[in-house]
């Protein structure tokens, strides 16, 4: 496997989530050489399927009683003892989030968390910043997906260090992946790491990856109440890119009605509107992304 | 769905804190404005649950109503969904509680 950064070429195993490396099968014909770093990170286990409710029952018991699910009769309650941990569910998550964020702190480096549906032109958007920000501005990607490596070939073919994360049949990255893939990618000091997210407007509004700022992409071609259907996400977000604002004469969106809608849901969010295939409305994006950068080495030590 | 990680997660917690002992109950509490939705935490954990310390445990949720405190007048007041505003017509306020993914407890058999 090629080391996009340097050139080197190094044995580099696929990692499964079960931590045992792996040939992985890829989507591509046997024997390619992949011009980017590639692993799979499912974080779930898959069991056989049963009936389901909230009390989990493995076996028998021995209770001489029988016992409906809603109530359980605890004939030997008094042998319990309550350990109490009052800890956050997402802990594990956010404690390794938590390493990325001071990490990419310390590199005065900013990533962006862009999260959108399936189809609203994230990787476009890519392609296109690429280009644009070429010779000015080093730029990594992470690419998430639940399978294939086509959005990191087109990510490679745009000139980009990319790594390609699969996740299985999981629905979002997640911050062990990002650190993984931090530390395969090693972004230099100021770049842009952007991480595009499997497409999900739900599940990745939960799990913080250690990003300076989500981003939501969102396509005129959605809809405007959009924002109104997915308050979690939009509320977690700092940035939203209306896309493919070449659409709008054949579209029946009113892009004011879309941005009181944004407001609506998150009054504090900054708008900008795009078309990362004609190129319009970019440069706005990128000034705004400079900020950020100005903002990240200043505050990087003091 | 994320409730599937979130089921793995509290597993594993309650699994490293029963040191090894039998976990009859979880307690666990769901802010409404979380984003998690309990039935689908209900419904994934028999299965996660199966074969770990937690096999035979009873998943307590207890839920938290959301409330916010106004930025622009000081008053406290509910939340039921993400787009409430303030009674005086502000969306700008901190969020009071209602976010809240935590897990509270378990009760393990005591080793005999």
């Amino acid at each position: 496997m090629t080391n996009l950064q340097t050139g080197a070429s190094a044995e580099i195993a696929t990692l499964s989530e079960h931590g045992s490396p792996h040939g992985a099968p890829h989507s591509q014909g046997a024997g390619e050489d992949h011009g980017h770093d590639h692993f799979h990170g499912e974080h779930h286990h898959a069991h056989d399927e049963r009936h389901h409710h909230h009390h989990a029952h493995g076996h028998d018991h021995g209770h001489a009683h029988s016992y409906n699910h809603g109530h359980h009769d605890h004939a030997h309650e008094d042998s319990h003892r309550r350990v109490d941990l009052e800890a956050r569910i997402l802990a594990k998550n956010d404690a390794i989030a938590a390493k990325c964020r001071a990490w990419l702190a310390g590199r005065e480096i900013v990533a962006l968390n862009l999260v959108s549906s399936p189809g609203a032109g994230k990787t476009t958007l890519l392609e296109r910043a690429i280009a644009d920000l070429a010779g000015e501005l080093p730029l990594f990607v992470i690419e998430g997906d639940q399978a294939t490596s086509n959005d990191g070939e087109r990510i490679r073919a745009a000139g980009a260090p990319v790594i390609q994360v699969n996740t299985g049949t999981g629905c979002h990255l997640d911050a062990e992946m990002i650190a993984r893939a931090l530390f395969e990618l090693k972004p230099s000091v100021g770049s842009l790491v952007l991480i595009e997210n499997v497409g999900n407007l739900v599940c990745p509004a939960l799990f913080d990856l250690g990003e300076h700022a989500k981003a939501v992409i969102f396509s005129t071609a959605e809809g405007e109440d959009k924002p109104l259907k997915y308050p979690h996400m939009f509320s977690a977000a700092k940035l939203v890119i209306f896309n493919k604002i070449d659409l709008l004469p054949h579209l029946d969106f009113s892009m004011e009605r879309a941005r009181e809608n944004v407001r609506c849901v998150n009054p504090n969010l900054e708008i900008l509107e795009v078309s990362a295939r004609t190129g319009a409305g970019m440069q706005a994006l990128y000034d705004w992304i400079h900020a950020q950068l100005a903002v990240a080495k200043q505050s990087a030590l003091v | 769905m994320h409730e599937l990680s979130i089921v793995c997660s509290i597993v594993e917690l309650a699994s490293e804190a029963a040191e090894g002992r039998i976990v009859r109950r979880v307690t666990i509490e769901i802010g409404k404005l979380s984003g998690v939705e309990p039935e689908a935490v209900a419904f994934c954990f028999p299965e996660v649950a199966r074969g770990t310390p937690l096999e035979d445990a009873t998943l307590d949720i207890r839920e938290v109503e959301a409330e916010a405190r106004c930025d622009v007048c000081g008053a406290e007041f509910p939340t039921p969904d993400m787009l409430s505003a303030c009674p005086c017509g502000s969306r700008q306020f901190q969020r009071l509680r209602g976010d809240e993914l935590n897990i509270k407890s378990i009760e393990v058999e005591e080793a005999a």
